[in-house]
C-alpha cells in the first residue's frame, strides 16, 4: 500500500483543531527530525490513520474514528508548533 | 473551514474519457487559494458516508468552485461523482483545505509545476491564478499524460501559453505528427525541459505516488533544495 | 439539504446472518496497512518464537515448509465491517510450532517485519484456531496481504492477523499491540464486536 501526504490530513485535523494544520511543524519523538505535517506519510489504512515521519518512518501520531468521534494517539510527536 | 457546508452542482464538462469537472455553488465558501483542496462527503440512504479530498481548479474569490475528478476503476466515489452526479444535485463539502500546496500572486520567484494525470488539477488553480493576477513570475509546467484526449481542460491549458510555458509528455500516444515516442518522464527529460536548480525555483509535484516519488527524488539529485520542492501524493481509492 | 447525496449507495453492503454483528459481505480482498510494504526475501526470512527463559525456536523458509501443512478455509471479519466468506489458505499450524516450546506465560506479542505488533492470548492460539499462513486462494501469499507469510487468526478480528509475521514474543502481561494502543480492543472477538475499549 502507497502512502500519500500530510495535505490530505486537512480536513479532518480541522474538524478536531479548529485551524489548518498541515503547515504546523512537528517534532518527531523518534529521530527529532521537525517537519511541517504536510510533508508526512500519510497511510490510510481503513481500521485508521496512521502518520510516519518522512525521515524515519516511526509513527508520529494515529486517528481512527470511534463511532464519529476521533481518538488521537499524539505519542510520537515530541512537540508540535502550531502555525 | 471544519464545518460541512453543501454545495448544489451547476454546471458539469466531460474532459477527458475517464473524466469530467464539476462546479458547485457553496455558500458561504468565500473564495480559496490556488492550489488547496476539498473534502467531498456523500450518504447513502442508509446513512453510509464516504469522504474523499479533491484538488481545487479554481482559484477566485466567489462561492463557485471547480473540481475535476478522474474516474478510478474500482472506485466507490469517483464513478458516482462521473457518471451519476447531475445539475441540482447536492452534495456536502469541507473547505477549503490545506495551507501548503500553494500558490500566492504575491510569490515572486520563478515555479515549475509537475503534474501527473489528473495531478494536473491543482496546478491548473495556479495557471488560472497566476494569468489572473497579470504575475511576472516565471511559469512552467511540466505536464505527464497518457494520450492527447487525457488532458484536462485542454483548450484553457492552450489559451493561457502566452503566460506560462508548457512542456507535455506523454506516456502512451502522441498527437499526429509528434516528434517524440510516447514515453515515461525520465531523469534526462527533467532536467531539459524544467527550471534549473540555480535559478531557485518554487517547484509543485502532483500525481500518482509512484510519479510523484520518482520525480521529488530525481529533482534533489538535481541539486533542488529538499525545502522548495513541495508535493501532493494521491492514493487510489 | 435531502440527509443523503441522491443517487449515491457506495459499495455493495450485503448483510447475512451469517456475520458477525455490524459486518457486509466483500467479494474483493482489501489491503489494509499501518505502514509501508516490506519485502522479505525467502532467503533471509525467519520466524521465531521466543521465551520468557530466553529460548529462541526458529525457522527459516525451507524449515517451515518441511512442516506438517494444513489447508485452511474460513471466514475472515476486518474490524473496518467488511467480512469474506469461505476463503482458502494453506499454512503451518501454531500447534505445531509451540510443540516444544516451553513457557509459563499465558499471553504473547506478534511481531512483524516493518514494526508492527499485535497481543493475542496464547489460548486463541492454540488447539486448530491460528496458522502462519503462506497461500492465499492456491498462490503465494501477495506482499501486500502479509508474504511471504502472515498469521491467520480468523475467529479474531483480522488486525490481529499480522501481516508479514517474524516472530511471536512470550509476555506475562496482555500488553497491547500496535491497534490496541491506539484504541482498538484488546482482545477483538468480532461476534461480540470487540472494535473499540
Amino acid at each position: 500500500m502507497t502512502h500519500v501526504d500530510g495535505n490530505v490530513l486537512a480536513g479532518t485535523l480541522s474538524e478536531i483543531f479548529e485551524q489548518d494544520m498541515t503547515t504546523a511543524a512537528g517534532e518527531c519523538a523518534g529521530c527529532g527530525h521537525t517537519a511541517e505535517l504536510a510533508v508526512a506519510l500519510v497511510y490510510l489504512s481503513g481500521a485508521g490513520t496512521v502518520v510516519r515521519c518522512s525521515t524515519c518512518g516511526d509513527v508520529l501520531f494515529t486517528i481512527i474514528d470511534v463511532d464519529g468521534h476521533p481518538r488521537i494517539n499524539l505519542s510520537g510527536v515530541a512537540l508540535l508548533r502550531m502555525p | 473551514m471544519g464545518r460541512w457546508k453543501s454545495g448544489r452542482v451547476v454546471s458539469t464538462r466531460e474532459e477527458t474519457p475517464s473524466g469530467r469537472s464539476i462546479v458547485l455553488d457553496v455558500p458561504g465558501w468565500g473564495g480559496n487559494i490556488a492550489g488547496q483542496h476539498v473534502d467531498v462527503r456523500l450518504t447513502a440512504e442508509d446513512g453510509y458516508t464516504a469522504t474523499r479530498s479533491y484538488s481545487i481548479a479554481s482559484a477566485d474569490g466567489s462561492d463557485r468552485i471547480e473540481l475535476a475528478v478522474d474516474r478510478l476503476p474500482d472506485g466507490e466515489v469517483s464513478p458516482f461523482l462521473v457518471d451519476v452526479l447531475a445539475v441540482g444535485d447536492e452534495l456536502e463539502v469541507r473547505g477549503p483545505l490545506g495551507g501548503w500546496f500553494v500558490w500566492k500572486p504575491e510569490q515572486t520567484e520563478p515555479v515549475q509545476l509537475i503534474a501527473g494525470g489528473s495531478g494536473i488539477v491543482p496546478i491548473v488553480a495556479m495557471i488560472r491564478a497566476h494569468a489572473a493576477a497579470g504575475s511576472r513570475a516565471r511559469f512552467e509546467l511540466l505536464y505527464s499524460v497518457r494520450t492527447p484526449s487525457d488532458v484536462f481542460f485542454a483548450s484553457e491549458l492552450e489559451g493561457l501559453t502566452t503566460t506560462y510555458g508548457r512542456t507535455t509528455v506523454y506516456t502512451r500516444e502522441v498527437p499526429t505528427g509528434w516528434p517524440v515516442l510516447p514515453g515515461r518522464v525520465t531523469r534526462e527529460v527533467l532536467a531539459e525541459h524544467t527550471i534549473p536548480a540555480s535559478e531557485r525555483p518554487s517547484v509543485f509535484v502532483c500525481g500518482p505516488t509512484g510519479f510523484v516519488e520518482a520525480i521529488a527524488d530525481w529533482l534533489v539529485e538535481l541539486g533542488h533544495d529538499p525545502a522548495r520542492v513541495k508535493t501532493e501524493r494521491f492514493g487510489g481509492t | 439539504m435531502a440527509g443523503f447525496t441522491r443517487g449515491f449507495s457506495g459499495r455493495q453492503r450485503e448483510e447475512s446472518p451469517e456475520l458477525p454483528p455490524g459486518q457486509f459481505l466483500t467479494h474483493d480482498f482489501p489491503v489494509l496497512s499501518a505502514g509501508p510494504t516490506p519485502r522479505v526475501d525467502l532467503d533471509e526470512w525467519e520466524f521465531s518464537i521466543n521465551t520468557e527463559t530466553g529460548e529462541k525456536h526458529s525457522w527459516d523458509w525451507a524449515a517451515l515448509q518441511a512442516l506438517a501443512i494444513d489447508d485452511v478455509s474460513t471466514d475472515i471479519h476486518c474490524v473496518t465491517r467488511w467480512s469474506k466468506l469461505g476463503t482458502s489458505w494453506r499454512g503451518v499450524s501454531l500447534d505445531t510450532l509451540f510443540a516444544e516450546v516451553e513457557t509459563s506465560y499465558d499471553y504473547t506479542m506478534a511481531h512483524s517485519y516493518g514494526g508492527y505488533t499485535t497481543n493475542v492470548p496464547l489460548d486463541d492460539l492454540l488447539d486448530g484456531k491460528a496458522w502462519i499462513a503462506f497461500e492465499f486462494d492456491g498462490e503465494p501469499l501477495d506482499p501486500e496481504h502479509g508474504g511471504p507469510a502472515r498469521l491467520l487468526i480468523p475467529h479474531l478480528y483480522f488486525w490481529k492477523s499480522a501481516k508479514w509475521i517474524r516472530s511471536i514474543e512470550m509476555t506475562a502481561d496482555d500488553d497491547p499491540g500496535f491497534w490496541e494502543q491506539n484504541g482498538y480492543h484488546i482482545y477483538g472477538d468480532p461476534w461480540q464486536e470487540q472494535r473499540y475499549w
